[in-house]
């Protein structure tokens, strides 16, 4: 132990290469689209071209005759499902829903919705074959924008949807999902007290998650009913269980196995073809690989809301903030289900507010069903909050990072949702970035400065994970989690840690879900907290039986033997006098001292502690033309412990890098139609290296007392302040105020002509 | 199902022969950097694919009467790479070399931009406002047209069936000539013009401006000329005036449409701000 | 129409395959040879994952027909290492930690080798302009970006 008391660590906080890089870096690593079977079919979706259209009937008999075409499905060779809470993903869903967005059955509700698939020898035939399909549609009004979908009046998408969470619930139906709020204290008495209130509405544009690898699978479906599927997932438990409600099969008959996964920032939370391919494999009796184009990964695969947010604060000269209020209306989609529930609960999670309220609206329109995408809503609503406090500090003439600090969440805050916070490093974050050089470098014209700072809750949830001691000493960590950006890293090292061997004789490995116990999705920042707790749980139940061996061989008592540096020691001269036994000598003689030396872990993990983060940036705006350049940026972060710091730089400075993309240009744009223009990489514009300063980091550590190194999530908050940073750099910059995303040249030149026209 | 035939002629007479004669339609496969893309979407399914590339003469620069001869499948990196082209005309390397990635860059032609018929074609501008022409080579023999007369409207060009072009040729370089292209993207890379402002323009010895053409792209359905933005620079040491003048003839030829790329109101605004703005780079390049 | 049939060079060994006129020199190597280190992220030139070069030349193998391989010589990933020896650029990023879910990164390593090659000394803007065809949406680029650099230093001292 240290003498502040933290424990010794010797892996947990190093920099070694990660175990799986040499086959990333020379290509062979196996990602979705990557892995094959003999005799394998070419599968292929056909979409709907139409935003809302009622699908009268589908027929398939010319696209079966065609030669080399296997199998055609629609919704009608998939079951009916009951309306059944989901509980394996991220984000509120509804089995039925999710039925219906994998094939649509009565009603196609957006551009590239799912209507048909096929199965042939070949892509050319499964091309020809999707062109024989023919649908007859009947188009109906459609509704894009959330605010329209809301008016009396508009297209319903589903006549079985009344708004829940109002009373009385309604009984006509309407878009309005659900309604839900959160509030502490007395909101509208305390505007009373204010001497400053500050009330603006804000707008953001749905935004994809933009991973690089498209979704892809390959299934096979036996003739005894055993399923296998390969594929790229945020969670193969996730699928399995999908799979298994979607086609009504036992989980039993199941397996499946992850590959390396290309990607997924929340939008490989669901599945979309891995339900299509099974029952075309099913009915051709032949494996049947399915890949995405990029564009069906735009137009038929999640994206995250948008919304509107429309902000009150009050605080008083002293720059106290007394109260707080938000309204925010989220898109969902064509199915219930948007992350607005998240998005009000983090808004005002960065203040130690007694007086705030948060009303949330969940609405479906008719675009692709969202899909998680990191700190599901909390960017949307940050976007407004953080917004409105900087208008706030110009409003009071007070620093933005002084009127954070002043109002700043600690230890004992209680938030709006409900828990009362223990010990968290928000102020620590807003402090790093006063230390930080960025805070003073001096401004030239048309430059300005941002800050932002942003929360999320970090999940923990079900984790399973198994470590087996090979005869030669060295180790196999297996748990359930696909590994998205380095946690088979954290995982080896965290088992080192405890086994006190050096992480290069610790192989990690995501197991199939035949062979590892359960493990919930990769998501909501919970890998390295949650998996990493069974990891350390299930290591040190080989500590004790490794001890148990040795105190075995020495024929003392287990608790007269120690644990260090990877060796069993006697506990003191008390215990006796025997050699150190190494992990080698106790796995080597194993089998004469009880067998083969394993253990494995599941536990459901409480208790992850919640993240926040600063991001200051510097922005200059070219005045003429609207564009926005990014000079420098520092994201500051409270990782609680730093397994791997190399990683939690990666994954701060990814989430910022996307945060800018969202600030920037990111948007689905739509036509009058309701149809997707910008289907691709060239016209939904994520940031290019040529955009981009490098991303200054700060992690601050304030542990996490709930994990046994201190870990806390950090994959979340990088992605959550990045918007408001931008915006109120851009303000600095040019005295205009931004209320709407993206940020694009076009916007940010009509604001300056606007600026120029009311200053005449 | 869909099987198209491809053909590699190794001379231009071959080339025009299988384009003359094939049934249905013959795509020319240059770079290949847009027609794969149609190719993939869907859009165009040519029954005939004539890959360019293996024609000794299409494959090269070659100085010409002062001015530069280049052959029809030279690629923007082959372009940026030669010692004397970017020197002379360093307005039009920089266009090419603005198509795109390193990748797009190692494959996409000059001739493949121009005969793709975008309006927003980055090297199109720069081209015109040098006075470069090409060479068509057809069943009839060749002939040599201005660049602008090519592209006719979004996709479509002036090309007769069976005849490609073979070269773009650039005049030889007045003294105290400078050009310069510009276009807005709202990225720094990776993205379409907004708009492209391409000028060229001739000094005399006191630095006034004796010649010009200045050249719009991606705000009407095809790269404009506009005499009046040259008009404008005409006679003037590029003062506020001058500027004023060309920053207003500029907005008045725009011809643009509301798209997910940008408005009819910015695409306006911001083809007088790069007028302007190339037109300085041509001034100081020129001599001034 | 029957299948063309071509003789080319793969990572320096001669290498014969049957493709359709319209099968990209992605689909080639991924699905006839199963060289599948190539990724495909769009398939229409956006986002860089197919990077290979041809005669020394970074291409996007989605932007290129299989036939027009013949007689030329091409690179990809799986040619970077020299059997288990890592190229200084693939070891940089793994002890950079260049890459998150590594999807992009085959492409990068192709790209940035084809920027050393001509450009020894390249600047940190002159790296992220030729990087800006390679999209990577897990690292913000900034360990990628110095992983290059850093790579270019070291392989100048070694020279």
């Amino acid at each position: 132990m240290a003498p502040d008391g933290t424990p010794d660590l010797k892996v947990v906080g190093t920099r070694p290469i990660r175990p799986d890089g040499v086959d990333k870096v020379t290509g062979r690593a196996q990602f979705g689209a990557d892995f094959q079977l003999p005799g394998q079919l070419v599968g292929k979706v056909l979409r709907s071209p139409h935003a809302h259209a009622r699908i009268r009937s589908i027929d398939t008999s010319k696209a079966e005759a065609i030669p080399g075409v296997k199998a055609v499905m629609t919704a009608a060779d998939m079951p009916e499902i009951t309306s059944e809470e989901a509980f394996v993903g991220e984000g509120p869903a509804d089995f039925k829903d999710m039925s219906g967005n994998t094939m649509a059955r009565d009603k196609a509700l957006y551009d590239g919705h799912a209507v048909a698939a096929v199965a042939a020898t070949s892509a050319a035939a499964a091309d020809a074959a999707l062109a024989a399909i023919e649908v007859d549609y009947e188009v109906l009004p459609h509704v894009i924008d959330v605010e329209d979908a809301m008016v009396e009046g508009a297209p319903v998408l589903h006549d079985d949807m009344f708004t829940s969470g109002v009373d009385p619930k309604p009984t006509t139906p309407s878009n309005v999902a659900k309604r839900m709020v959160f509030e502490l204290g007395d909101v509208d008495a305390a505007f009373g007290k204010a001497d400053i209130v500050i009330e603006r509405k804000y707008k953001t544009a749905p935004v994809h998650q933009g991973y690089i690898e498209p979704h892809a699978c390959v299934a096979q479906y036996a003739a005894d009913g055993q399923v296998q599927i390969y594929c790229s997932s945020q969670g193969q438990f996730m699928v399995r269980a999908y799979v298994a409600k979607l086609l009504g099969i036992d989980i039993s008959e199941i397996r499946v196995t992850p590959l390396e996964i290309g990607g997924g920032f929340g939008g490989k939370t669901l599945v979309y073809l891995e339900p299509l391919a099974v029952v075309l494999s099913r009915k051709s009796g032949r494996p049947v690989k399915m890949a995405m184009t990029r564009e069906e990964v735009f137009r038929g695969s999640g994206p995250t809301s948008g919304g509107t947010v429309w902000v009150k604060i009050g605080a008083k000269r002293d720059g106290t903030i007394v109260a707080g209020d938000a309204v925010l209306k989220f898109q969902a989609g064509a199915y219930a289900g948007s992350p607005v529930g998240p998005g009000c609960m983090t808004a005002f999670a960065v203040y130690d507010l007694q007086d705030v309220r948060i009303t949330g609206y969940d609405v479906v329109t008719n675009r692709p069903k969202v899909a998680a995408y990191r700190a599901p809503g909390a960017p949307i609503s940050n976007f407004g909050v953080e917004s409105a406090v900087d208008e706030l500090a110009r409003e009071l003439d007070m620093d933005p990072v002084e009127l954070r600090l002043k109002n700043a969440a600690k230890k004992g805050t209680k938030a709006a949702y409900g828990p009362t916070f223990g010990d968290i490093g928000c102020v620590e974050t807003l402090e790093a970035v006063k230390d930080h050089p960025n805070y003073n470098v001096p401004l030239g014209p048309n430059q300005g400065r941002g800050v932002a700072a942003g929360f999320w809750f970090n999940i923990g949830g079900e984790s399973s994970a198994t470590v087996n001691i090979n005869e030669d000493g060295t180790a196999v960590v297996a748990t359930g989690n696909p590994d998205i950006g380095g946690s088979r890293a954290s995982m080896a090292m965290m088992a080192a840690e405890v086994l006190g061997i050096d992480v290069e004789r610790v192989r990690p490995i995501v197991a199939d879900t035949s062979s590892v116990g359960y493990c919930f999705l990769t998501g909501g920042s919970r890998v390295t907290f949650a998996t990493g707790m069974a990891v350390v749980e299930a290591s040190k139940s080989v500590v004790n039986e490794l001890k148990a061996r040795a105190a075995k061989t020495w024929d003392i008592p287990v608790d007269a033997v120690e644990w260090q540096d990877g060796r069993a020691v006697p506990a003191g001269s008390n215990a006796g006098d025997f050699e150190p036994l190494s992990l080698e000598d106790l796995a080597a003689k194993s089998g004469r001292t009880g067998g083969p030396i394993a253990a494995t872990s599941s536990l459901n993990a409480q208790g992850a502690g919640p993240g926040f983060g600063t991001h200051l940036v510097d922005v200059e705006v070219d005045r003429e033309t609207g564009h926005v350049k990014v000079l420098r940026y520092l994201a500051t972060q409270d990782a609680g412990r730093a397994i791997h710091p190399s990683y939690v730089e990666g994954q701060i400075q990814g989430g910022a890098v996307q945060g800018i993309g969202w600030a920037l240009n990111e948007e689905y744009i739509y036509d009058d139609q309701g149809r997707l223009e910008n289907p691709g990489f060239l016209d939904y514009r994520i940031p290019v290296a040529s955009d981009l300063p490098m991303i200054d980091t700060v992690v601050v550590e304030v542990p996490n007392p709930r994990h046994p190194y201190g870990a806390r999530g950090v994959g979340e908050v990088p992605i959550v302040p990045p918007m408001a940073a931008m915006a109120n750099a851009i303000q600095d910059a040019i005295g205009i105020r931004m209320t709407e995303l993206p940020m694009s040249p076009p916007k940010v030149r009509k604001a300056v002509d606007e600026q120029a026209a009311a200053e005449e | 199902m869909y099987a198209p035939s491809f053909a590699a002629p190794t001379t231009v007479a071959e080339a025009v022969q299988l384009l003359a004669n094939a049934s249905g339609v013959a795509k020319v496969l240059a770079g290949g950097t847009d027609l794969l893309v149609q190719l993939r979407s869907g859009i165009l399914k040519p029954d005939l694919i004539v890959d360019t590339k293996r024609i000794p003469e299409l494959r090269t620069i070659t100085s010409e009467g002062g001015g530069y001869r280049i052959g029809a499948s030279v690629s923007g990196a082959e372009a940026g790479e030669h010692a004397t082209l970017s020197r002379d005309w360093p307005g039009i390397v920089e266009a090419v070399e603005l198509i795109g990635s390193t990748q797009i860059q190692g494959r996409a032609s000059f001739v493949g931009n121009l005969c793709n018929a975008s309006p927003a074609a980055d090297s199109v501008p720069a081209l015109i406002a040098a006075g470069a022409t090409v060479v068509i080579a057809g069943p009839n023999g060749e002939r040599e047209v201005p660049v602008e007369e090519v592209p006719t409207g979004p996709g479509s060009t002036s090309l007769a069936k069976g005849e490609m072009v073979v070269a773009v040729k650039l005049p030889p370089k007045p003294a105290r000539t400078g050009d310069a292209y510009l276009r807005f993207i709202p990225r720094t890379e990776m993205d379409i013009a907004v708009v492209g402002a391409g000028v060229c323009v001739t000094l005399d010895e006191g630095g006034t401006c004796t010649a010009a053409k200045v050249s719009l792209g991606a705000v009407a359905p095809t790269v404009l000329v506009v005499p009046d933005a040259a008009a404008a620079l005409i006679g003037s040491k590029l003062d506020d005036a001058a500027l004023a003048a060309l920053d207003a003839a500029a907005r008045a030829a725009c011809k643009p449409i509301d798209d997910k790329r940008g408005t009819i109101e910015y695409r306006t605004k911001v083809a007088g701000v790069l007028a302007r703005r190339a037109a300085a780079t041509a001034f100081k390049r020129a001599g001034a | 129409m029957a299948k063309h049939h071509i003789s080319t060079t793969i990572n320096g060994e001669p290498v014969e395959f049957l493709c359709n006129t319209e099968q990209t020199m992605l689909d080639v190597l991924r699905d006839e040879l199963h060289l599948t280190g190539t990724k495909e992220g769009c398939a229409t030139g956006d986002c860089g994952a197919c990077s290979i070069t041809v005669d020394g030349r970074l291409v996007c193998s989605c932007l290129m027909l299989g036939v027009e391989a013949e007689g030329h010589s091409v690179e990809t990933i799986e040619g970077m290492a020299d059997g288990d020896q890592l190229h200084p650029l693939q070891q940089k990023f793994l002890e950079y930690a260049a890459l998150q879910c590594g999807i992009c990164t085959p492409g990068f390593l192709v790209a940035s080798r084809a920027l050393l090659e001509r450009n020894p000394n390249p600047t940190e803007e002159e790296a992220r302009y030729w990087l800006a065809g390679n999209l990577c949406r897990c690292t913000g680029y900034d360990k990628i970006i110095r992983a290059v650099l850093d790579t270019a230093a070291d392989m100048r001292g070694a020279s």
